[in-house]
């Protein structure tokens, strides 16, 4: 870019501050990608009469339980109707003592030790999830920081480096010490010229070095200023012992031909950028706050059959999970229906052709975790890895560390395996159990061979064997999100739909939560207008 | 691409005391794909490494909240286009295979589907049946 050629964007921000005030200044910086900022705008107030209005929720999920939350409290008659007899939905926790059985009737006891958990389905949350992370202060549920990137995790590629797993910290170092290098010596060859003047070009070199860890010479090689970014072969100590030794960088065309330098991107996106956060004790803790709070409006083990409307209300037929042969039903003004479109789209609903169209067109995504009990923290005691993930090319294409209990005697909990979509996600759905177990243990020690001793139980989740989901979240596609989602967020008739499906932020907590509060709002319009 | 196989019997031998319980009732080989599309070739490879996974492994389904519908005896494969759609598109709630498999793949599930578990369609389709049908 040539100087001056161009106005930055920063002075255009100026500019537009001095000449309009810092009201336009925020909405050109929101429109350019600075400033973004939660959907969410703090906690609702939904003002107005309701006028005895009665709606029926369908779901006792994040979705349901904050419609049903925020509903009440504005003044409305509510009742949430719910397929499983514990609420939270796909906001789950295993611990020890826990049973289930999957679809085809594969049943798992969970033999964790007490105290010891897993989180099946949603176990991280960003810090711009604003609306998830505003309920849990409301409702007191503690957090506790999920370690997204520890640099002492593996990066591990079958095919690369003899099949070792390599530190994380040292992949990401080498390569961008060596992709510095690279820069300075073109900067030094003057091939930068045309691009960046001679001033910058030197505020360039210097920020190479420091960012690169280069030497003098702008060579990133062993010595103590690399081994303070990749670490050390011997580290600095104490008395008589006390010299470091530096450690030999990995050449960056064994890193680019490893492939590894492809995991590097799970730290830097939006999604999973420091800080990120999980309950203390499990996921659940938040599903279980919000029962506290609407728990009494819960009409459990509650199996939707049919859902009707007419003009003046809505009624959905259901049985009783004890009871399968009596149809009862609940009756309403409006419904808020959470239910997976999975599900729904097998339902008989009276809804506009566009919404049951919108609503049979979007395919659930396969994932599966599996988590593994194990004698003792080797990961910790051997390997010093405290939280974190290590990636691997493997099937298991994930191992989790945990983020609580650190540096204790003791068994500990691993997440073995997590697939998310692809086909390996399919290829371990249709397993039992005790076969993706066995798997997960098998593949896992590849990484970590102290599997094979320190190996005692495991759990394994796939979603799309899940009762009360068939399936892990909505996968939309671009051309079918842009001819449906709107569709789909529409209210019709009586009847609007929430859950991250109507959402933006598909299998993440925040969407089901903003999609609630943004159905609520609509509807919540009509109610206090007529 | 390469293929990773691992036979579940040396696997479950790992398991001292693992909770998760259940019956063995397919092919006692697993095959795990490197990348997003499925390296299984055989319409009994797909079915038992996929389909079964919701289909369960007798292809009779499955009910919850809501169902996977029986796809044995089942008339809907009495036409073959039916269940080519199917595999390539998704629909409620059916994930889309149409990327993670070739069209030869889709024709060899499908024409597995249509003769077995009590299906006896014998007029296979074809991959250029699949190809046309993803136009």
């Amino acid at each position: 870019m040539q100087n001056g050629s161009v106005i930055k964007r920063r002075d255009l921000l100026a500019l537009i501050g001095t000449i309009a005030g810092s009201s336009a200044m925020y909405h050109a910086m929101t429109s350019l990608g600075f400033a973004s900022e939660s959907a969410y705008k703090g906690p609702l107030k939904l003002a107005g009469d309701v006028k005895g209005t009665s709606v029926l929720i369908l779901g006792a999920g994040l979705a349901g339980m904050t419609a049903a939350l925020e509903l009440r409290k504005a003044g409305y008659k509510v009742q949430i109707l719910e397929f499983n007899s514990r609420a939270g939905g796909r906001n789950w926790t295993i611990r020890g003592g826990d049973s289930f059985v999957e679809l085809g009737g594969f049943k798992q006891t969970c033999e964790f030790e007490q105290g010891l958990y897993i989180n099946p389905g949603p176990w991280r949350i960003p810090y711009h999830h604003r609306a998830l992370l505003d309920y849990c202060r409301r409702l007191n549920v503690a957090l506790e920081p999920f370690i997204q990137l520890n640099h002492n995790a593996y990066l591990h590629a079958t095919r690369a480096f003899n099949g070792t797993p390599q530190r994380i910290r040292s992949i990401k170092a080498d390569f961008q010490g060596q992709v510095s290098e690279l820069l300075a010596k073109v900067t030094q060859q003057g091939k930068l010229d045309e691009a960046v003047t001679k001033e910058d070009q030197e505020i360039l070199l210097q920020s190479l070095r420091a960012w690169g860890a280069l030497d003098r010479d702008y060579k990133y090689s062993a010595n103590l200023v690399s081994a303070e970014f990749r670490g050390y072969a011997r580290d600095p100590g104490g008395g008589l012992t006390a010299d470091p030794l530096p450690s030999e960088p990995i050449a960056l065309s064994e890193i680019l031909r490893s492939r590894l330098w492809r995991y590097l991107q799970a730290f830097a996106r939006y999604n999973f950028q420091t800080t990120m956060f999980q309950p203390v004790g499990g996921m659940d803790m938040i599903g279980k706050a919000f029962a506290r709070e609407v728990g009494d409006l819960i009409r459990h083990n509650a199996k939707v059959t049919q859902i009707q409307q007419n003009s003046s209300g809505v009624t959905v037929s259901y049985v009783d999970a004890a009871k399968p042969s009596v149809v009862q039903q609940a009756t309403a003004d409006w419904c808020i229906c959470t239910i997976p479109l999975s599900i729904l789209s097998q339902l008989p609903v009276d809804v506009s052709a566009p919404m049951k169209n919108a609503i049979d067109a979007l395919p659930y995504a396969g994932s599966v975790k599996i988590g593994l009990q194990f004698k003792r923290r080797f990961w910790e005691e051997d390997e010093a890895i405290y939280g974190g993930i290590s990636f691997t090319d493997l099937p298991i294409r994930q191992i989790a560390y945990p983020n609580y209990g650190f540096n204790r005697a003791g068994r500990g909990i691993l997440l073995g395996a997590y697939l998310f979509e692809g086909a390996n996600s399919y290829e371990f759905t249709a397993m039992t159990p005790a076969e993706r177990v066995a798997s997960a243990v098998e593949f896992g020690s590849k990484i970590h061979p102290q599997y094979k001793t320190e190996f005692e139980t495991g759990v394994a989740v796939a979603w799309h064997r899940v009762p009360f989901t068939l399936g892990c979240s909505g996968e939309w596609t671009d051309a079918g999100r842009a001819q449906h989602y709107r569709t789909l967020c529409q209210i019709d008739g009586r009847i609007v739909l929430a859950g991250e499906h109507a959402s933006d932020l598909p299998a993440w907590q925040e969407g089901a939560i903003l999609s609630a509060l943004d159905a609520i709002v609509r509807l919540h319009e009509r109610v206090v207008r007529t | 691409m390469i293929r990773v196989r691992t036979s579940a019997v040396a696997a479950l031998t790992l398991l001292s005391a693992t909770a998760a319980t259940g019956q063995d009732s397919t092919a006692s080989r697993r095959t795990f794909s490197s990348g997003y599309r499925f390296v299984e070739m055989t319409g009994e490879e797909l079915f038992a490494n996929v389909c079964q996974g919701c289909h369960m492994p007798d292809a009779s389904g499955a009910t919850g909240a809501g169902n996977y519908p029986s796809l044995a005896a089942n008339k809907n494969l009495e036409s073959g286009s039916y269940p080519i759609f199917m595999v390539i598109n998704g629909r409620r709630g059916m994930p889309a295979f149409g990327d993670m498999m070739t069209d030869g793949q889709v024709a060899a599930v499908v024409n597995y589907l249509r003769t077995h578990f009590g299906n006896n369609f014998e007029d296979a389709v074809t991959a250029k049946d699949v190809q046309e049908a993803r136009r």
